[in-house]
């Protein structure tokens, strides 16, 4: 097919442009350097050759946007009229919005403490047998999988039938079929269906908290499990008064990254059941005012209250790097 | 089996029991995809996946179709070519250019470097929602809507702080005295940088590799908003979240369409795993 060739074809000479292009960049402003500066000003020049791109393109990519994303939720639709804090005003008590609100509350508890919890049993209780890799494995690997992916499996495993016909769907087979109930439109169940995508969101991001936390309850000296152990503690104390107080900081690793993923979660909204049936979220509802909508100053007051819900976030993350940087 | 034995077999079998569920429990929804994808219609259309197992050495139940139909009358075998296309630049550019600052920031001096180097870790968790619609403007404007030039420079952007933050603190991390000799006996720092540092960091850019790869292979916001109007050069994301729209029960295409969407991040996982896991403990866990 000639098409297919032509995709092919368009594809390679793409990426040799792209690839290569940025090798010559830094290749050839290294040789320029050498050429046209004398040897004291090529030293002052080359650091900033080495970091221009990134500075450029984080500035175009990240902080303009950010900057530009805050002053025009400030205006209408078109940007072209100041509407003052209307947007936010609709953001905080529109029906929808406060749905979104809502939910992405439960998320955030529901998702973070399933994830957390879930990985801090597994890391224990993997850390006792022999197949510790292989069970590691296999809760990691959904990680590979994407929201869209995962979305598609899931909702195979949701999928509902009238009652006259077979179930199809995982979930409506065992309910149907070995508990004898009705079949149950999952993602219909209002407020259920919040639960069942989250579920999906648990899956996937569980290897997460389970390889972290993992590696660092090896950290932990054996000696001194063993030594609680000698004066009588049981595994029950060992657990919550040694295991999780020495990875404490850990924990709280894990459990921010969630917090941060969970509060930009979209993608298993967006097609699993794209907010209707109460099942809305922050970013999906921000998407639709963008697209749906073409609401450009709602969908930013959206975007910018994402950001201040992420703030602190950003803060512990900073705080975090620095203390690190003190301890080296 | 004596007494002693048989009491700490007794005692360890909860822990068996909790893992083996588990690890089943993690497995069964890729595995029912996986053995779905290969039905034919009528046998998706009627029964579940797991009643392959009534027969499990009829192979003749199985079929490929679901895979051919998939990749060229609904588009996924394009949408294969088109998320490499998007995702090898995407994950190349970033890590390249991210080098070199990690570089500059670790092993020269130039006023700022500490301010510079502390904004891009800020930078880090700004939500790319913040991002999108200023690009968006400029990119309508530009033409550069529906171009793969377009969605690198977007995830170059995206993946620069995590990839910069990380490189610094390995490159950082390099014994001082093998930059110091080599730049005694006359090295360049485009010697250094490509002798010394790039080696010395295969680990560390093996891990990036995973982790930009996957992010864009899996990403669907970012091409929905640069890339969704514009069929002809959309991700397998993409076209598998329109699927789900277009033929909605079609489980048998469903499954076969999204078991190629996530057939590669799965090889990619399963071979760079180890990579992949120092990363997550190099960002996530020091201190």
């Amino acid at each position: 097919m000639p098409s297919t060739l032509f995709q092919i074809g368009r594809a390679v000479l793409a990426m040799v442009l792209g690839i290569g292009g940025s090798f010559v960049y830094f290749v050839g402003i290294n040789k320029i350097i050498d050429r046209v500066f004398s040897d004291e000003i090529q030293e002052k020049v080359r650091p900033w050759a080495y970091i221009a791109p990134v500075v450029l393109i984080l500035i175009g990519y990240l902080i303009y946007p950010v900057v530009n994303t805050a002053y025009i939720s400030f205006f209408g639709e078109r940007s072209d009229e100041f509407v003052g804090l209307a947007n936010y005003e609709f953001a905080f008590t529109n029906d929808s919005m406060l749905i979104a609100f809502r939910n992405n509350a439960i998320w955030l508890v529901v998702a973070t403490a399933g994830t957390v919890g879930l990985g801090m049993l597994i890391a224990v209780l993997a850390d006792r047998v022999r197949y510790e890799r292989l069970v590691k494995t296999l809760i990691f690997t959904p990680m590979a999988i994407s929201f869209v992916g995962a979305g598609v499996i899931w909702k195979y495993i949701y999928a509902f039938r009238p009652a006259v016909s077979p179930q199809i769907g995982l979930l409506n087979a065992i309910n149907v079929n070995l508990l004898n109930n009705e079949p149950v439109a999952w993602l219909f169940q209002v407020p259920e269906n919040t639960f069942f995508l989250i579920l999906v969101f648990i899956w996937i991001w569980t290897g997460f908290a389970v390889v972290v936390l993992s590696a660092a309850l090896k950290g932990i000296p054996e000696e001194l499990i063993e030594s609680a152990r000698v004066y009588g503690a049981n595994e029950w104390q060992i657990f919550w008064r040694i295991m999780v107080p020495m990875i404490g900081s850990t924990i709280a690793v894990v459990a921010t990254t969630m917090v941060i993923y969970i509060l930009k979660i979209f993608d298993i909204v967006y097609v699993m059941t794209n907010g209707n049936r109460k099942t809305e979220v922050i970013a999906n509802r921000m998407y639709k005012e963008m697209f749906q909508f073409r609401d450009f100053g709602r969908a930013s007051a959206i975007a910018v209250i994402l950001l201040i819900a992420i703030v602190p976030m950003m803060i512990i993350n900073i705080r975090r790097f620095r203390q690190q940087e003190r301890q080296r | 089996m004596n007494k002693e034995k048989l009491v700490k077999f007794l005692t360890s079998l909860p822990v068996h029991i909790t893992l083996i569920v588990l690890s089943f429990l993690w497995t069964l929804p890729t595995l029912g995809l996986f053995i779905n994808s290969l039905r034919p219609e009528d046998a998706a259309k009627t029964t579940g996946w797991w009643t392959v197992f009534q027969t499990p050495f009829d192979f003749t139940q199985l079929t490929l179709g679901n895979y051919i139909s998939v990749l060229t009358e609904q588009g996924m075998g394009e949408a294969f070519i088109n998320s490499l296309t998007i995702s090898i630049p995407a994950t190349t550019i970033p890590i390249l250019a991210a080098a070199f600052a990690a570089y500059a920031f670790s092993w020269m001096e130039f006023p700022g470097r500490q301010i510079i180097f502390v904004s891009v870790v800020g930078l880090l968790v700004v939500p790319l929602q913040m991002a999108l619609i200023p690009i968006l403007r400029i990119y309508s404007a530009t033409g550069l809507t529906g171009s793969f030039l377009g969605i690198w420079l977007a995830h170059t952007g995206f993946g620069l702080p995590l990839a910069i933050y990380l490189l610094r603190n390995f490159i950082g991390a390099l014994p001082r005295e093998l930059f110091e000799s080599a730049f005694l006996d006359g090295a360049s720092h485009l010697t250094a940088f490509f002798r010394i540092a790039m080696p010395l960091s295969v680990p560390a850019i093996a891990s990036l590799i995973t982790f930009q790869f996957l992010w864009v292979w899996n990403d669907l916001l970012v091409a929905l908003v640069f890339l969704g109007g514009t069929p002809d050069v959309a991700p397998v994301t993409v076209k598998v979240s329109n699927l789900v729209n277009s033929v909605g029960e079609g489980w048998h295409l469903l499954t076969a369409a999204a078991f190629v969407s996530l057939a590669l991040p799965l090889l990619v996982f399963l071979f760079l795993q180890r990579y992949f896991v120092k990363g997550l403990l190099a960002g996530s866990v020091k201190g």
